[in-house]
C-alpha cells in the first residue's frame, strides 16, 4: 500500500468549512438587506459617517495580502522557500496594518460616541443604530477571521521554515490561504456595503 | 494514484494581473460611489463587488482548476445564499 495523501480531500474539506462560513456571513447580509430596505436615509446618513478613505485603503491592503499568499504558494511549490517565506511574513503583517486601522477607525468612532447602546445612537434614528450595530458585529466578526487567517498564517511560515511544507507537501499552506482569502472575499462585500452607501 | 494529480501551478505574472483587475475594480468602485445614481447605487457597487470576488474565487483560491466535486458543492453553497437572501427580502418587502 503506498501512503500518499490525499490533496483532493483535504481541500474538499477545507472548502466544506468555508461554505459554513459564507452562510455565516450570508445571515448577516441578510439582516442588512431588510434594514437596509427600510431604513435607507438612515443607512445613508451612517454611512456617510464612515471614513471611506481609510475603508479603500483596507480594501487594497486585504487585496494585496491576498496576491502574497497566493504567490507565496506558487513560491513554496517552485522550491524557493526564502521568497515563500518573506511572501508569508509580508501577508501578515498586512493583516496587523489592517487592524491597526480597524483599531483607530473604532476608537474614533468610540470617542464620537457611537457605539453600542451609547447615549447617541439610543436616543438617534432608529436605523441609524441598526446600522452601527450592524457595522460592529459584521466588522468585528471579520477582524475575529483576520486574527484567525493571521494565527494559520503563522504557522504556515514556521512549518516552511522548519521544512514541514515543501515544493511537494504543502496542503497546510494552501488551507491556511484559502481561509485568508475567504477573510478577503467578505471584506470585498462589506466594504461596498458600509462604507460606500450613498 | 494516477486521480490524485498535482494541484494547477498559478504563475506569478497571472496572479500579478488578477491583482491588477482587483485594485483597478476597487478605483472605480470607490469613484463611481462618488457620483449619485440614486437607486443605482447599490446594485452597482454590488455587481463591482460580485466581479472582483469572482476573480478571487477563479485564480487566488484556484476554483477554475478544481475538480467537479468542489466546484458543484461550491455552486450549490452559492444557490442556498441566493435563496436566503431573496425569499427573505421578498418576505419583508411585500409583507
Amino acid at each position: 500500500m503506498e501512503n500518499k495523501s490525499d490533496f483532493t480531500g483535504i481541500r474538499i474539506g477545507m472548502w466544506l468549512f468555508l461554505y459554513t462560513e459564507i452562510i455565516l456571513f450570508g445571515g448577516l447580509f441578510v439582516l442588512y438587506a431588510v434594514y437596509l430596505h427600510m431604513y435607507p436615509d438612515d443607512f445613508v446618513s451612517g454611512g456617510k459617517q464612515l471614513d471611506r478613505v481609510i475603508g479603500a485603503l483596507n480594501t487594497v491592503i486585504l487585496l494585496i495580502s491576498s496576491f502574497t499568499v497566493a504567490a507565496s504558494i506558487t513560491a513554496i511549490r517552485k522550491n524557493s522557500k526564502k521568497l515563500s517565506l518573506g511572501l508569508l511574513a509580508f501577508s501578515f503583517l498586512c493583516g496587523v496594518v489592517f487592524l491597526v486601522n480597524k483599531y483607530f477607525e473604532w476608537g474614533y468612532k468610540f470617542h464620537h460616541d457611537i457605539y453600542p447602546n451609547s447615549e447617541t445612537l439610543t436616543n438617534g434614528p432608529p436605523g441609524e443604530n441598526i446600522f452601527f450595530g450592524l457595522y460592529y458585529v459584521i466588522t468585528g466578526l471579520h477582524g475575529l477571521h483576520v486574527i484567525i487567517g493571521m494565527t494559520l498564517l503563522a504557522v504556515s511560515f514556521i512549518w516552511v521554515a522548519k521544512g514541514k511544507i515543501e515544493h511537494n507537501n504543502f496542503a497546510m499552506l494552501e488551507n491556511s490561504g484559502l481561509y485568508w482569502h475567504l477573510v478577503d472575499l467578505i471584506w470585498i462585500f462589506v466594504f461596498p456595503l458600509f462604507y460606500l452607501v450613498l | 494514484m494516477q486521480n490524485d494529480a498535482p494541484q494547477h501551478l498559478m504563475g506569478y505574472k497571472t496572479l500579478a494581473a488578477v491583482l491588477a483587475i482587483l485594485l483597478m475594480l476597487t478605483g472605480i468602485t470607490v469613484g463611481v460611489s462618488y457620483v449619485d445614481l440614486g437607486i443605482m447605487n447599490v446594485p452597482l457597487a454590488l455587481g463591482i463587488a460580485s466581479t472582483k470576488v469572482t476573480f478571487v474565487l477563479l485564480f487566488f483560491m484556484h476554483l477554475k482548476y478544481e475538480g467537479k466535486a468542489i466546484k458543484v458543492s461550491f455552486l450549490c453553497t452559492i444557490f442556498f445564499l441566493a435563496i436566503m437572501i431573496s425569499f427573505t427580502f421578498w418576505d419583508v418587502a411585500f409583507r
